[in-house]
């Protein structure tokens, strides 16, 4: 077990200074219209008091919305090819949970399990991950289903956990360590709060590994068409997902030069896997949600040895048809 | 740790068009020479990959090479027009530059098939995957035993490569039956008319030491390998190819995975063992 510090809020605000004058941003939950969104700040009162999570997953801080590829200027009919360089620039995330924090994992299968993508790389190496234990969860969480908890360490360098006047915490990986580093006065050993008492219950709904080992046998299971009737494919939940990974790769040009983009994508879309000729292998909503379960459940377990889930429930929070990815495993898990 | 020497895998080479062949309506193959040429020099791949080609303003598009490992210094590709990448494609002319990444996927396995007899089965517009092997496996003709192949598409204008299907049937070391639709037959047609599946039921084919690979459109393959079946082809012996829609090629993007296997990566060359096995995602 890492050793645990106390750091008060005081000493939180010098620290957010002692990381600007490293250079670093700093990104963390804000309140925004009435949302949470991840958003640079520069203080700790600049940050959300009251949040559960942010409406979108902190992946966009690996894995853009839009990445540029390539890019090229084709005048003259002369094609004249450029390398694109990620603009990366060394980031703390501050304040996401311990589900989203061991995320990133799932991402890093993905981007680097065969040939590494340098884009993803280049964005990782300059994060470090300050995570904030839960103290409150919701009805679409499911952490503890999905192989964390609301003080769950994994994927954190710093795992923070708000005890009275100010936090306990833990310093877990070398990233975390060169934090502390920056202003090791402020963080104050031998801290004895008790981590565990504050911690939000979040009740094990379902056996994952079970739910892995049955899913194979029940491709055509009826569970998968009955859920996916309210699915309008809309792809919300592909979105705010942090280990939803799927992409597009889209042209932006004019006659003259163009650019190559990496967009976020979904199985979700009906479009997603239509062939030229018309011949669609995931015709039907029902399949695509088959997929979304497998690919999470089944597929990167088999692939990756690990989890393409974490059980944070922003695909429930968001889904506009009221779908909720708990129950809908935990039902799976117990169809005949 | 620092990563810093990655290499972008999204960059393509660059290709000069070196030769355009109109072979069917809405139908051409590409030779394509490396404009690097060190690049071309490192260049190898194995029959059965395939790569993105792309044209610079319009995007990328996924199809196997279609020329033989054995022929150095260029890759070929066919393809019909499409879509709006395949028809900027189809615009391009001798000269002109398009890109080019891979060669991705696994490959058919030629040292496996050593002494065996070999029947192509191909339909249509998928003969170009299939030719890749054809030519490298008469080039290495001593390889192997008898090869025949059986070829249709709709109407005799619809069959790709009709010079190379001409010179194949003026060669003794290969058995070649053209078929087409009923219908597209024209007064001097020579060839069967019928449809692939019942061709292939009459050709008295044995399955003894045999390895057959069907490629074609999804109805053409489906109707075709019970008939295989019935003539005594284990699964295993029986080879096709998926071409589902690709954007990465390299395992990334998701869309092509058939269950747990991803076309790009452990495809687009499967047994029929291997497909049986998967569930009919392609």
């Amino acid at each position: 077990m890492a050793e645990r510090y106390k750091l008060t809020q005081d000493a939180l605000s010098a620290l957010f200074e002692a990381l600007a004058k490293d250079g670093r941003r700093i990104l963390a939950p804000t309140d925004a219209d009435g949302r949470t969104e991840l958003n640079a700040v520069t203080s700790p009162d600049q940050v959300s008091k009251q949040y559960l999570q942010t409406i979108l997953s902190a992946k966009e801080t690996v894995f853009p919305k839009v990445e540029r590829l390539l890019s090229y200027t084709t005048e003259g009919g002369k094609v004249d090819l450029k390398d694109a360089q990620p603009h990366a620039l060394p980031t703390v995330l501050f304040g996401v949970r311990p589900c989203e924090a061991g995320a990133f994992k799932a991402l890093d299968a993905v981007f680097n399990w065969d040939s590494r993508d340098k884009f993803f790389n280049a964005r990782l190496e300059k994060l470090a991950i300050i995570g904030v234990s839960c103290t409150s969860a919701d009805e679409a969480c499911f952490c503890t289903s999905a192989g964390g908890g609301p003080g769950d360490t994994q994927g954190s360098d710093i795992l923070l956990t708000p005890v009275q006047g100010g936090y306990l915490a833990e310093i877990l990986t070398p990233r975390g360590e060169a934090i502390q580093a920056l202003a090791p006065q402020f963080f104050q050993a031998g801290a004895t709060e008790d981590k565990e008492a504050v911690l939000a219950k979040v009740e094990k709904a379902f056996d994952r590994e079970a739910l892995t080992a049955k899913l194979p046998g029940m491709f055509e299971n009826p569970v998968w068409k009955q859920q996916s009737l309210r699915c309008i494919g809309c792809g919300a939940c592909a979105f705010v997902c942090p280990t939803c990974v799927c992409f597009d790769i889209q042209e932006e040009a004019d006659p003259k030069k163009g650019e190559r983009l990496r967009l976020w994508d979904s199985c979700g879309f009906s479009l997603f896997t239509l062939h030229a000729s018309g011949h669609n292998p995931r015709e039907v909503q029902s399949a695509r949600w088959r997929q979304r379960i497998y690919h999470k459940f089944a597929y990167y377990p088999e692939r990756y040895q690990q989890y393409g889930c974490v059980g944070c429930g922003k695909c429930t929070r968001a889904c506009p048809a009221d779908m909720n990815l708990k129950e809908h495993l935990v039902e799976a898990a117990q169809a005949q | 740790m620092c990563h810093c020497e990655d290499k972008n895998i999204y960059l393509p080479y660059l290709m000069r068009i070196a030769q355009v062949t109109q072979e069917a309506p809405g139908v051409k193959t590409f030779r394509l020479e490396f404009q690097n040429e060190e690049e071309g020099q490192k260049f190898e791949f194995k029959t059965g990959q395939f790569g993105l080609y792309s044209v610079f303003g319009e995007g990328e598009s996924t199809f196997c090479i279609a020329s033989s490992p054995t022929r150095k210094g260029y890759i070929e590709c066919t393809f019909r027009e499409s879509g709006r990448v395949t028809s900027a494609l189809a615009d391009k002319e001798v000269g002109d530059t398009i890109g080019f990444r891979g060669p991705y996927g696994n490959v058919f396995p030629l040292d496996a098939w050593k002494g065996k007899n070999l029947v192509f089965i191909a339909g249509g517009i998928a003969l170009p995957p299939l030719r890749s092997v054809i030519w490298n496996c008469l080039d290495l003709r001593e390889n192997f035993k008898d090869i025949t192949v059986v070829y249709g598409a709709r109407s005799v204008n619809d069959l790709v490569y009709k010079h190379e299907l001409k010179e194949w049937e003026g060669r003794s070391d290969i058995n070649l039956v053209c078929t087409v639709d009923p219908g597209g037959e024209t007064p001097d047609w020579t060839g069967k008319v019928g449809f692939i599946p019942m061709v292939v039921e009459g050709l008295g084919l044995s399955a003894e030491n045999t390895v057959a690979i069907v490629c074609g459109p999804p109805i053409m393959i489906k109707l075709t390998l019970p008939v295989l079946q019935k003539l005594g082809f284990p699964p295993e012996n029986t080879y096709t190819t998926l071409e589902n829609r690709m954007k990465c090629g390299l395992g990334k993007c998701g869309r092509c995975n058939t269950g747990s296997s991803y076309v790009c990566k452990d495809g687009p060359v499967y047994t029929l063992a291997q497909l049986n096995g998967l569930p009919a995602e392609y």
